[in-house]
């Protein structure tokens, strides 16, 4: 073999296994089944429940001590069972799971989103329902209306879900005191109170629009306050259509909002974590994001007291002349637990996804600072103002609108993340960005 | 040994393993991606054959078409680096202090994870608290560039972090190359009085034309199936101003769920990969290899 055919031989090789290795290695291995340990399901014996989870040490500590928690009492109850985690970071996690599901390799146990996110593994039969958990003792009537819904397609439950998020604007008090700010109760007050911070060199709002779902909240609030929520719903399903004056005049605030300079620098190539340390390094007085966010400015013992101190929230203010309401929120069940069905050890997976709903009830507010999906009883514990005062929020709820890009087929709500990138970064008028969205949910999946 | 090699079957022995393993990991999926690419597939349901469908419409795809220009700008980019790495090879080669460290140095970025190397220029690159921004402001720049989030500067921005990490394995390369040339020859030269710019183009590089031709050939094709870095960076935005290929290719399996789109898309990609590779070796085909001993 000459040398030349020997380095194109060795070359072509080269470039094939590299040009495919992503997506082709995926795709493989259809034979092997699920993930779940080779012990037998019988009970008594020792099993194994594999769980895959988003909450990793470093950046969801509460949440993982809790999880831990869980786990560590439920196999003291259960010597047979061992339980093993796997921790990912969330946009790791969605990609974990997408390539999971595509060998057919599911945890026995996992995180889920509503709606949309887990209409195709619905659909391709990767899930179990879970309606006899529904029924049972330990559950029954103790999910706060509206939230299992989310989670059903065809009249079942595939998920329970154990968050239940609604997204205020957090603001830094200190700096609303030293520039004499009031908390605005409309968006014209919004507006003055983003320029007066502006012109006074702060960054009036945190936001890392790389991720792009954040840059969603703001469009999807705009949208409820000057359409009213019906008319968004009805967009995003079909029925209505995001030529919707109302709509168009949302994207255009949101460039208003660009040009007034009411995001932090650099947003579009910021992830939600850099965006979120602005706010947390004061840098940025304002941030609008879920209560997941919660621990962070109450229990974590990480962030320093004198910041949580200045943490306080307020309700996205209504526009003047617009249809919607101020106390209805852009939020939604947040995560849900979901059993493989292909799972090995399907009996005992739902037995622990049971267990662990009811046990994260009781305590995911107190430990974890999270709200969870089932009712909470706010006189029995001990709670931070800044919970009590949003649970009660929660309470007034005139509607919930579900996140965007869940409430969407997959294939629209990229359109939709990537529009909201481009109206944020004015590369689409807002017209362009409601003919997108038309075509996009025309199109379906 | 003679008697064992000549029975087929040995042979058959020793090469079945890798065979094997070459065609499970590699060329099947290969032939499978292609089928996907004839079907309409959202990786977990049935399929439906599709036919050319998902070619066709890959070919007025206007996206697809927008991340591979940007796919062969890097490839340009990366090709016209070369040069620079076959200069600091011919200098390191030399005999000049320190050659041994600065080699050292040069590698590293290499030996690095393409996610560290990435988390570390997103720091760099930060609008407000970055290195560069920082030196920018303190050298009296009012008002610094965003350098990841605007559309116009956001590639420039990622092409320097990708020619540092691999500056280190071409200079490697060449230097080794460099090294390989016996100094009988440049002893010669000199003796006949050629300076060391003559030795260097007339001697060294023609005996290294092969070495060259292969990267020449390893980093076109390496820019044109580029993901890591871009995809922690900036994940192909804002807006799809740094899309490549092989990003788009990832976003429409895993992120729209559309396996058959995504398996088309990454089919083409290997198409272009080998139409590239072919381009390159016949622009560079010499009719004999210079032998100076």
């Amino acid at each position: 073999m000459s040398k030349s055919k020997m380095t194109r031989g060795l070359l072509l090789t080269f470039v094939l296994t590299l040009v495919l290795s992503g997506c082709g290695g995926a795709k493989q291995n259809q034979e092997t089944g699920s993930e779940g340990d080779s012990a037998t399901d019988t009970a008594g014996e020792k099993v194994t429940i594999n769980m895959m989870h988003l909450w990793p040490a470093g950046s969801s500590a509460q949440q993982n001590k809790l999880v831990s928690q869980i786990i560590a009492d439920y196999q003291q109850e259960h010597p047979n069972v061992t339980i093993k985690q796997e921790v990912l970071e969330n946009e790791q996690y969605k990609n974990k799971l997408k390539v999971l599901s595509a060998s057919n390799e599911l945890p026995d146990v996992g995180i889920t989103w509503a709606a949309g996110f887990m209409e195709p593994y619905v659909k391709g039969g990767l899930f179990a329902p879970l309606d006899d958990l529904l029924t049972g003792e330990p559950l029954k009537d103790k999910f706060v209306s509206g939230t299992t819904e989310a989670y059903s397609m065809d009249n079942k439950t595939y998920a329970l879900p154990i968050e239940l998020n609604i997204s205020p604007i957090y603001y830094n008090k200190e700096i609303f005191a030293k520039y004499k700010l009031e908390v605005p109760g409309t968006y014209e007050e919004f507006k003055q109170v983003v320029q007066t911070l502006s012109s006074n060199g702060v960054a009036p709002v945190a936001l890392g629009n790389k991720d792009r779902w954040t840059g969603s909240l703001w469009y999807m609030y705009l949208a409820d306050r000057v359409a009213g929520g019906d008319t968004l719903k009805q967009a995003v399903s079909g029925s209505g259509s995001f030529d919707d004056p109302g709509l168009v005049q949302a994207a255009s605030e949101v460039q208003t909002l660009v040009d007034m300079n009411a995001f932090n620098k650099g947003f579009n190539g910021l992830s939600n974590d850099e965006g979120k340390a602005e706010f947390m390094n004061e840098k940025a007085a304002m941030y609008l994001m879920g209560t997941w966010e919660l621990p962070n400015f109450t229990t974590n013992p990480d962030i320093p007291q004198a910041f949580k101190d200045k943490v306080g929230f307020f309700k996205f203010p209504t526009v003047d002349g617009g249809k919607g309401n101020v106390n209805s929120w852009v939020g939604g069940p947040g995560v849900g637990l979901f059993v493989s069905q292909d799972s090995k050890v399907q009996a005992e997976a739902k037995a622990f996804v049971e267990y662990f709903v009811s046990k994260w009830g009781e305590q995911s507010v107190t430990t974890a600072g999270v709200i969870p999906a089932t009712k909470v009883d706010t006189t029995k514990n001990e709670l931070p103002q800044l919970y009590v005062d949003l649970l009660n929020e929660l309470n007034n709820a005139s509607s919930i609108t579900l996140f965007a890009d869940v409430q969407m087929k997959p294939n629209a709500a990229q359109v939709h993340l990537d529009m909201i990138q481009a109206l944020f970064g004015k590369a689409a008028t807002p017209e362009q960005f409601a003919a997108k969205h038309k075509e996009a949910v025309e199109k379906g999946n | 040994m003679d008697k064992v090699m000549s029975n087929k079957w040995v042979i058959a022995l020793y090469v079945m393993p890798s065979l094997l393993l070459i065609m499970g990991i590699i060329y099947i999926p290969i032939v499978l991606t292609g089928y996907y690419g004839l079907n309409e597939w959202n990786g977990i349901g049935s399929m439906t054959f599709v036919g050319l469908d998902n070619y066709r419409h890959l070919l007025k795809d206007t996206a697809f078409w927008q991340s591979a220009g940007h796919s062969l700008l890097l490839a340009l980019f990366s090709g016209i680096s070369l040069i620079g790495y076959l200069g600091i090879a011919l200098v390191l080669s030399g005999r000049i202090k320190g050659a041994n460290l600065l080699r050292k140095i040069y590698l590293i970025p290499m030996l690095l994870s393409s996610v560290a190397i990435a988390q570390l220029w997103l720091k760099i690159y930060h609008p407000t608290n970055g290195v560069l921004n920082s030196l920018l402001t303190s050298l009296g720049v009012e008002n610094p560039p965003s350098w990841l989030a605007e559309p116009s500067l956001v590639l420039t921005a990622l092409f320097i972090p990708i020619v540092w990490q691999y500056a280190g394995f071409y200079i490697l390369i060449y230097y080794a190359a460099l090294k390989n040339i016996p100094e009988s020859l440049m002893e010669a030269a000199r003796i006949d009085g050629a300076n060391p710019w003559q030795i260097a183009v007339r001697i060294r590089l023609p005996l290294m034309s092969e070495v060259i031709k292969v990267t020449v050939v390893l980093s076109v094709v390496g820019s044109l199936k580029y993901f890591d870095l871009i995809y922690v960076m900036t994940d192909g935005g804002p807006n799809g101003a740094s899309e490549v290929m092989a990003s788009y290719m990832y976003k429409q399996a895993f992120r729209s769920f559309d396996f058959g789109y995504g398996s088309a898309a990454g089919f083409f990609l290997l198409l272009i990969c080998l139409v590239a590779t072919y381009l390159i070796r016949k622009a560079t085909a010499s009719k004999e290899t210079i032998q100076y001993s």
